[in-house]
């Protein structure tokens, strides 16, 4: 897909991203969005997955370790077409399937239960020793918060991952900038991130996360590692795509009202527009 | 007291893991660094590339084992119990029992009987812990023949399983030839009209001591051994203590929320009985040899023997 491509389905995955968390009343729209790019390249032109077979044998892995952004991983699984879109309104509603975090026995597409933080990382170093023991070559992916990686059980699944040259593991970390009680380097600053990594003995990538361009070279340079993980360190905007939510800390966990989903979907909208002018 | 052949439940747990991994190739057992402790290291030996040591790391280890479970495997993750239930709590509820995922939990060095490492690593809540978790079978096993089925057993059930074990070589008083578990029944031990005793884990033994003290005395004690605590046996609880009146819960662990809460949540809505619950009084535990201890917080045959004595008034 070409990078123009790709940004327009990024844009509609936004999309649903707003349609989710305004229908839920509840949500964490910030950080799903600054990611939206990432979910959109992992689904459609990283990961091998079937939508028809979601649970085929040697599939590529996802776990969503900063599993409170689920909005932004069933917007681009319902664009991708694992389940219908319209479910998407069902989110968080009283016996939807669509949970407020992922929930893999229920959701087609989701490989790992997640939402505590810290926890995610560790299952998909499990899945990726598991398809070294049996010797598949399907790989595994796990994306990070920059404020979940201050949980030490991320360090404990790094070490492992590293000392057992894990090179089908590639953990990426969105580098918003913010948690939910403010800027994650003045509450317990994570950096440096990339030399901590090292540190783990992974081979360290820093990309600005919102452009497709830069996010096409660091996954194929993290194919291309050899002999150990790669994380790759997403630079991105938290809220990105709708301007009253760019950078700000407030809609980490906040759903807009009528009239704030209102100005966002216009704005998408436009952006949209734009976008099939190019 | 018992000429019987003496093994620890740990040692079990290491010899069955080895039988089943020559059945079974997707078994894979993991460590944290424990492995000559939690006796996984015969299966090290046996099978070296299915024997993944994790380093000291329990968090990373249960999360590894969910990961493993995702994608076919049936990982057997050892530790001691205070790690593996008390420091990985929300680790096993929410990366293990929320998606019902096929892990087996082998909790070594459960409840006083550690000794010598004292309250630190004594770990009296497990089975309370444990048992709160949806879908979580919890099993401990009373002596090597139990608990060598039992490993078997947990193996056979897909689904998460907390299996109990103990450090301190105990009798092993079953016989194989006869023996059969089956997960979520007790086994009777002996019947009596008296009073009921409902032991599980090391304490069954201790109880069988005690029963024949109490018949020396012409009470006549119904001894059954529940070896798992979830799910319990409910219609067994309930027709003993409908059948003698008065009931004795045997275990050690805290009275808190263990075997004793689980038996009294089970009669006070079905047949609401009198309880006496015999275990470690919410406290701490506390350095010394094993039996010391067992003896110290009332866990021996003649303790059993003397507290059913006085909750009888006889």
């Amino acid at each position: 897909m070409t990078n123009l491509e790709l940004k327009k389905i990024a844009n509609e995955v936004r999309k649903n991203i707003i349609r989710s968390v305004h229908s839920a009343k509840a949500g964490h729209p910030g950080g799903s969005l600054s990611a939206a790019d990432i979910f959109t390249w992992l689904y459609y032109e990283e990961l091998n997955v079937d939508p028809k077979n979601p649970k085929m044998a040697d599939r590529d892995r996802f776990v969503l370790s900063k599993g409170h952004t689920a909005p932004g991983l069933y917007a681009v699984l319902a664009e991708r077409g694992f389940f219908p879109k319209e479910d998407l309104l069902t989110l968080r509603h009283t016996g939807s399937y669509l949970q407020g975090h992922p929930d893999m026995k229920h959701i087609p597409g989701v490989d790992m239960s997640s939402g505590s933080l810290g926890q995610g990382l560790s299952a998909a170093v499990g899945m990726a020793a598991a398809g070294k023991y049996d010797k598949k070559d399907y790989r595994v992916y796990a994306l990070c918060g920059d404020g979940e990686i201050q949980e030490g059980q991320i360090w404990e699944a790094a070490m492992w991952a590293g000392s057992r040259h894990l090179d089908n593991l590639v953990v990426i970390v969105d580098n918003n900038g913010l948690q939910i009680d403010g800027s994650v380097e003045e509450i317990c600053s994570p950096y440096p991130i990339d030399q901590k990594f090292e540190a783990f003995h992974f081979h360290a990538i820093n990309i600005d996360g919102n452009d497709f361009e830069e996010i096409r070279k660091a996954f194929l340079e993290a194919r291309q590692t050899k002999g150990m993980p790669t994380a790759i360190i997403a630079k991105t905007i938290k809220g990105k795509g709708v301007s009253f939510m760019e950078n700000a800390v407030g809609w980490h966990g906040k759903a807009p009202n009528d009239d704030e989903y209102k100005l966002a979907m216009e704005e998408l909208e436009k952006a949209g527009e734009a976008l099939c002018r190019n | 007291m018992s000429e019987l052949k003496k093994i620890a439940t740990r040692e079990s747990y290491g010899n069955a893991l080895v039988e089943l991994g020559k059945e079974h190739e997707d078994i894979i057992v993991l460590d944290a660094d424990l492995a000559g402790a939690t006796k996984t290291g015969v299966f090290q030996k046996a099978f070296p590339d299915r024997h993944w040591n994790i380093g000291i790391a329990e968090a990373n280890m249960t999360g590894i084992a969910a990961g493993l479970a995702t994608c076919g495997k049936v990982p057997f993750l050892s530790s001691f119990a205070m790690f593996a239930a008390g420091r990985n709590y929300e680790q096993v509820r929410n990366s293990i029992g929320y998606p019902h995922l096929n892990v087996k939990i082998g909790a070594s060095h459960a409840g006083i009987s550690v000794g010598e490492d004292g309250a630190t690593h004594q770990c009296l809540e497990d089975i309370a812990l444990m048992r709160t978790i949806p879908g979580m079978v919890v099993i401990n096993p009373s002596d090597d023949v139990e608990a060598r089925a039992a490993v078997k057993a947990a193996y056979e059930h897909v689904g998460p399983v907390y299996l109990r074990f103990g450090r301190l070589a105990v009798p092993v008083f079953h016989d194989e030839r006869t023996y059969q578990f089956e997960i979520g029944k007790g086994i009777v031990m002996k019947e009596g009209a008296d009073v009921s005793i409902f032991a599980t884990g090391l304490c069954v033994n201790e109880a069988i001591e005690a029963e024949k003290l109490l018949e020396a005395d012409g009470i006549r004690a119904e001894l059954i051994n529940i070896h798992t605590i979830k799910p319990i046996d409910k219609a067994l609880i309930v027709k003993s203590a409908l059948k003698t009146g008065k009931v004795v819960t045997v275990e050690e662990h805290s009275v808190i929320g263990g075997l004793g809460s689980a038996v009294c949540d089970v009669l006070c809505e079905e047949a609401p009985t009198q309880v006496l619950k015999i275990g470690i009084n919410d406290v701490y535990g506390e350095s010394g040899p094993a039996q010391e201890l067992i003896c110290k917080y009332g866990l021996d045959s003649k303790s059993i023997y003397q507290k059913v004595k006085d909750f009888l008034g006889k």
